[in-house]
Order: structure tokens, then C-alpha cells, then sequence
């Protein structure tokens, strides 16, 4: 399982690397959005560091729609998913490796937004490994349900408007979490709220990832 | 003639019509207590009889529909208890269930605004709620993709897995989400009225009711599940000819047939 998990991330990470597309345009996508935000909260630094949280976490879940929409698009010509049942991958291994491929893609997607969300909005960043575990567990969180999502949807002529509608009250949770943490990042310290917050995204990645180990050879049947 | 259309049985379409009668009963004798015979409460005043279908709506919106939904998705997706009837049964929860969300909330917003001043508070419950109602309608939105049955069954019952196993992290998300954050909630202040003498025989007579309403509900939008999937699966000609042959559609003409590209022959529709 783990192999193939190695082996299908590979692939999909090799196909980004030569396209290009999460990085010329998912990632600018994202800078877009916090650009826009700031528009819509005026140009003044105040509400605009007390809301980078929150801001920064939308500008990742509508990115990962994007990048979720592109992981199940690479495979939807040619016949190339199934050629990828046919293969004998374990559909563990490949539901891992897809999750694993969205969650590497999005890291950067993170670390460019991270980087914008302080020098636009001009947040400043008190507890550095807040922000890194929060980022760590989110990012799973969403790869992976982004994942099963995308493969529930992938035989659809109505992706592109379907897979958002689903997927984004689903990972809310995530959103929530992240910004909480996020904000205690900025705020400095570890606070009282830290702790569950931790514990709902962990909760959420081990529903998703053990969800998504059983149930993906299943849901392929259904494209 | 007699088909292999699924309408249920006599026995079942007797009870859905017992059920429903007990439900209308149920429901007005629930708006007379409610309105008229029990007092007005003393914090409240007439706000509270909104007391007594509120949480009966609720509880079929949270708790019986969707909980109904996502055991009956589950008894899908297992091999042995695969079913399209589980399917339709989860299919006409939802659908129901979106109803009662809809009340639930309306019905809510009512009661807050001169409780609380406004008609939307970002309160736990009131979030939950509403997150629930989008991922009812994203199953609806996919169920509406057209696909086999088997197919559709399939791909809604695993959304409906995805979306059942978020509920209580969606739950405790928005309880800290408010209770972290802020103090004490305006939830407090009047949700637990001590209710006694007729004023609880009528929020026990709007739980039974609803729940009923509910039932009756999920019966008869079964049956129309049924009913569609049996005329989509190419039998149409088949459910015409029974209606045909009892009399409540007009035989079609000629020119009708021609229209529709029917090949059969005028001979053998008029039997």
C-alpha cells in the first residue's frame, strides 16, 4: 500500500511539476483572493490583521477546490482512471497517494498565502508552531476529504459546480479550527483554546483518511 | 392486466392513510391547545406557543431524518442488505428532513427576532442546524445527476456516509466555535421554562404529531420514489397501458403515437 501510495503521489506530482498548473494558477488564485479581501475590508491595517485568520483559511479551502478539481481532472482523460483500476494499484495506496499529492500542493499554496497574509495584511506571527500544526493537520484534513469528494464526483459532467456545494460545509470544521489556532498563533501564547481545537482536526483527518482507505476502491465503481 | 408496479401493498397504503389522518388530527389538536387553551407563559407571554412545534420540527429535522438517512445509507452500502429500497427510504428522509430543517429555522428566526432582537443569532445551535440544512441539499443536488439507479444509489449513500460521519465534528466545532470564544450564550435565558400541566400535554402532543406528519410523509414520497424510478426504467408504455386499462387516461390517438415516435400499432394500444 505504501508503495503504491509513493507511486501514484509521484505521478500526479510529476504532472504538476511539468504543467505547472497549481503553480501558475491555483497559487496566484489564492493571492488574488486575499488581494480582494482587502479591498472588502478598506485599506486600513486594523481589521484587516484581526481578520487575517479567518481570511487566510477561506483563501485556502477555495484554493484546494481548485487543486482537488485538478488532481481528479488530470485523470479524466485518456482513460486514465481506468487504466489506474486496471493497474492492480491497492486503491488504499491510490487514495492515500492523491492525498498525499493535493496535501504537497497545498503546503506551498500555504506557505505563498502565509507569506501574504503578513506582508499585505501586516500580521505578525507570535507562536510559529501553532501556525505549523495547525497548517499540517488542516491540510490532511482537506486533501483528504477533498479526495473522496473529487472521487465521488469524478464521472460528472457537473463537477465543477457540484464539488464545491459538497465539499465546503464538510470541511467548515477545518476552518474553524484553523482559524482559532491562527489566532492564538498571532496572539502569542498557547491559550486555553488551543487544545480542542487540536483535537477536532486530528478527530477529522483520522475520520477522513480511514474513511477514504476503505471506501475508495468502492466509489470508483460509481464514476 | 396485472404489472409488477410497485405500489406498496394494501396494508401499507391503508396504514399511510391511518398515519395521515392521525397526523391531521394530531397537528390541529396540537394548534388549539396551542393556541387557544393553553395560558400565555409568564416570562414569554404568547411567544411560548411557538414553544410547541418548534422542537418537535427540530427533532424530526435533526435527529429522525437525517439519523433515519444515514442508517438507511449505511444498510445500502452493506453487501448482504443492498437495496434500492434502502436507497428511496434515504432519499424520501432527506428530502422530508430539508422540509422540517426549513421549518426548523424559520420557525427559530421567528421566535428570535422579539426574543432576542434579531432573526439570525451565530449561536451553536442555530449554525449546526444550518450547516445540516447545505449538506442535506448538497445530497439532494446529487441525487439529481442522472444516472442508473444502482449508480445513483451508490454515489448518494456514500455522500450521505461522508456527510453523517462530519455532523458531530461539525457539532463541537461550532459549540467551542461560540462557547471558546465568547461568554455566555442568549440561548439561556429561555430555554429551559419549567412547562407543566397542559402546556407540556401540548409540546407532547406537537412531538407525536410532527412525527407522524413525518412518517406519513416518507410513506407517500416512497411511493413516488417508487413510481419514478419505475417509469425511468423504460416501462412507460407499461404504466400507460394499466392506466389505460382502468380508465383514467384517454386511450392516445393515432397522431399522438406519430408524435411521439411510438412504433406500436393503434390495433394493439386499443387492446
Amino acid at each position: 500500500m505504501w508503495r503504491d501510495t509513493l507511486l501514484v503521489a509521484g505521478k500526479d506530482l510529476r504532472i504538476e511539476a511539468r504543467s505547472r498548473v497549481a503553480l501558475s494558477q491555483v497559487a496566484p488564485f489564492g493571492i488574488i483572493a486575499l488581494v480582494l479581501f482587502a479591498f472588502a475590508l478598506g485599506p486600513d491595517r486594523g481589521p484587516m490583521a484581526k481578520g487575517a485568520p479567518g481570511l487566510f483559511w477561506v483563501a485556502v479551502l477555495f484554493s484546494s477546490v481548485l487543486a482537488i478539481q485538478r488532481s481528479v481532472s488530470v485523470e479524466s482523460v485518456d482513460g486514465a482512471r481506468d487504466g489506474l483500476r486496471l493497474s492492480g494499484l491497492d486503491p488504499a495506496g491510490q487514495f492515500l497517494g492523491k492525498t498525499l499529492s493535493v496535501a504537497t500542493q497545498l503546503v506551498v499554496l500555504e506557505v505563498v498565502l502565509g507569506l501574504g497574509v503578513v506582508l499585505l495584511y501586516g500580521a505578525s506571527i507570535e507562536t510559529y508552531w501553532l501556525i505549523v500544526v495547525s497548517c499540517g493537520l488542516g491540510t490532511i484534513g482537506l486533501a483528504a476529504a477533498g479526495t473522496l469528494y473529487g472521487a465521488l464526483s469524478a464521472g460528472l459532467r457537473i463537477r465543477e459546480t457540484l464539488l464545491p456545494f459538497l465539499l465546503l460545509p464538510v470541511v467548515a470544521p477545518v476552518l474553524l479550527a484553523g482559524t482559532r489556532m491562527w489566532q492564538a498563533a498571532l496572539a502569542g501564547g498557547t491559550p486555553s483554546n488551543g487544545t480542542p481545537w487540536f483535537h477536532l482536526l486530528i478527530a477529522f483527518d483520522a475520520v477522513y483518511l480511514a474513511l477514504g482507505v476503505v471506501v475508495y476502491g468502492p466509489i470508483q465503481e460509481t464514476a | 392486466m396485472t404489472t409488477n408496479t410497485p405500489v406498496q401493498s394494501p396494508g401499507v397504503m391503508w396504514a399511510t392513510r391511518v398515519i395521515g389522518l392521525l397526523a391531521l388530527v394530531g397537528t390541529g389538536l396540537t394548534v388549539w391547545l396551542g393556541l387557544w387553551v393553553t395560558p400565555p407563559d409568564k416570562v414569554q407571554g404568547d411567544l411560548v406557543r411557538l414553544v410547541y412545534v418548534h422542537p418537535g420540527v427540530a427533532w424530526v429535522a435533526l435527529y429522525l431524518a437525517f439519523g433515519l438517512a444515514a442508517a438507511c445509507s449505511l444498510l445500502y452500502l452493506w453487501p448482504r442488505t443492498r437495496s434500492l429500497f434502502w436507497d428511496r427510504l434515504a432519499a424520501a428522509a432527506v428530502e422530508v428532513g430539508v422540509v422540517f430543517n426549513v421549518c426548523t429555522l424559520i420557525s427559530g428566526s421567528i421566535w428570535g427576532k422579539p426574543t432576542w432582537g434579531v432573526w439570525w443569532a451565530w449561536d451553536a445551535r442555530l449554525t449546526s442546524t444550518a450547516v445540516l440544512l447545505v449538506l442535506f441539499l448538497g445530497y439532494l443536488a446529487l441525487r439529481r445527476v442522472p444516472a442508473e439507479p444502482e449508480v445513483r444509489a451508490k454515489r448518494s449513500a456514500f455522500a450521505a456516509l461522508f456527510a453523517a460521519v462530519d455532523v458531530p465534528i461539525v457539532h463541537f466545532s461550532v459549540l467551542w466555535w461560540k462557547t471558546l470564544h465568547q461568554g455566555a450564550t442568549l440561548l439561556n435565558a429561555n430555554l429551559s421554562p419549567t412547562i407543566h400541566g397542559s402546556m407540556a400535554w401540548t409540546l407532547l402532543l406537537g412531538f407525536v404529531a410532527l412525527t407522524l406528519a413525518f412518517v406519513w410523509m416518507l410513506l407517500v414520497r416512497y411511493r413516488i420514489g417508487a413510481l419514478e424510478d419505475y417509469l425511468g426504467s423504460g416501462e412507460l408504455d407499461m404504466a400507460l397501458h394499466d392506466r389505460q386499462s382502468e380508465g383514467v387516461v384517454a386511450d392516445p390517438t393515432p397522431e399522438a403515437l406519430a408524435v411521439v415516435g411510438n412504433a406500436r400499432a393503434p390495433a394493439e394500444v386499443s387492446r
